[in-house]
């Protein structure tokens, strides 16, 4: 009876458990990532190549970035466009 | 046929040298002819760990430039005559170290000892990744702790791309050895157990090695804990983690808690 009230009390404060958890999640995530190299590189290059057909821009200033959530990932791209972009556009058409 | 050993992690400070110098031993005193190669170019320390600090004259890297022969730089154990030690070099950059002159060496200590084995900086650099390019097997050393077994996942990755038998597609055979293990705290859930590590790294187990002062101990005096204190229970650990290297099928012991009394158990843990 001690025993088992011992082990109730112990298991509410194991922290191991959680442990195996966080490994078990960020495992998974980073074999992923091995099987399939650098897709935030490839993905950056092709949305470089696009939208500089279009706009001229300054390689340096796009970023690419994932974020893996539980149920969704968010893909954020931030391209930082010139302040003259509209008269480029107005030449354009 | 000779094998050769990777003992490699990833992470740091998780026991590679001391697991490198046991085993070594362990096989050696088991009637095996052993060399252990420290590559840990700019921090050797295996050289220490074996108590041969004092009788290093040339190194891995001398070998490999061609200044010095292999024979040459071989150092012999002075308590067991099957074990040598092929120590890395202190003051040489770490890329002195090329991978035509790795495979060299252990082509050429392939012929000479029926066990190579290299110690492996920690990291994921040149230095970790030339430790297992030639190696037939690998131990992954880890401890019960996130960090570690993070990065022993990692060097599992490398051990099946990175390596030349990986690279031709034939089989690398992986063990993980678990290091500093307390039976107690792991019981308790205060650490990660045998079976969660099992289950994430999902390789064979080589052995467990509980913590103990009796691994500090041997390397204060500059011994393998398997000659230093034979009967201890590192030293056995290690002692059955050589014989399954070597094929043997021995039942594997999980380190037992050490026993406290009544006034033990109402102070609760004794510091470590």
């Amino acid at each position: 009876m001690s025993m088992n009230l011992l082990n109730l009390l112990r298991r509410r404060t194991a922290s191991a458990p959680v442990a195996r958890e966080r490994l078990q999640i960020l495992l998974a995530h980073e074999r992923g990532l091995r099987s399939q190299p650098d897709l935030l590189g490839v993905l950056r290059e092709e949305i470089l190549a696009v939208v500089s057909r279009h706009v001229t821009l300054d390689p340096d200033k796009v970023t690419v970035r994932l974020d893996r959530g539980k149920a969704v990932s968010t893909l954020e791209v931030d391209i930082e466009i010139p302040n003259n972009f509209g008269k480029q556009l107005a030449v354009a058409s | 046929m000779a094998k050769v050993l990777v003992v490699t992690s990833g992470k740091g400070g998780v026991g590679k040298t001391t697991s490198t110098a046991a085993l070594g031993a362990a096989l050696a005193q088991q009637g095996q002819k052993v060399v252990v190669v420290d590559f840990d170019v700019g921090l050797r320390n295996l050289d220490l760990i074996m108590g041969a600090e004092r009788r290093v004259v040339f190194d891995l890297i001398n070998v490999a430039q061609g200044v010095a022969k292999l024979s040459q730089a071989l150092i012999r154990d002075k308590r067991l005559e099957s074990l040598w030690l092929l120590p890395a070099s202190q003051t040489r950059d770490k890329d002195a170290l090329t991978d035509e002159g790795v495979r060299d060496i252990i082509a050429d200590l392939r012929t000479k000892f029926d066990w190579v084995i290299c110690d492996s900086p920690a990291g994921i650099e040149r230095g970790a990744t030339l430790a297992m390019r030639y190696a037939d097997e690998a131990v992954v050393v880890t401890n019960p702790e996130v960090s570690s077994v993070r990065d022993a996942d990692r060097i599992i990755g490398m051990l099946d791309s990175k390596t030349v038998k990986a690279e031709k597609g034939e089989q690398l055979r992986k063990h993980v050895l678990i290091t500093r293990y307390d039976t107690g705290r792991a019981n308790r859930g205060e650490m990660l157990n045998i079976d969660d590590i099992l289950e994430i790294l999902a390789i064979p187990l080589l052995g467990i090695i509980p913590e103990s002062q009796d691994v500090l101990k041997a390397s204060n005096v500059g011994s393998p804990v398997t000659l230093n204190n034979a009967a201890s229970m590192p030293a056995k650990a290690y002692m059955d983690a050589a014989r399954r290297l070597s094929g043997e099928t021995i039942a594997m012991v999980v380190p037992s808690e050490p026993r406290r009394g009544f006034m033990g158990r109402l102070l609760g843990r004794r510091a470590a």
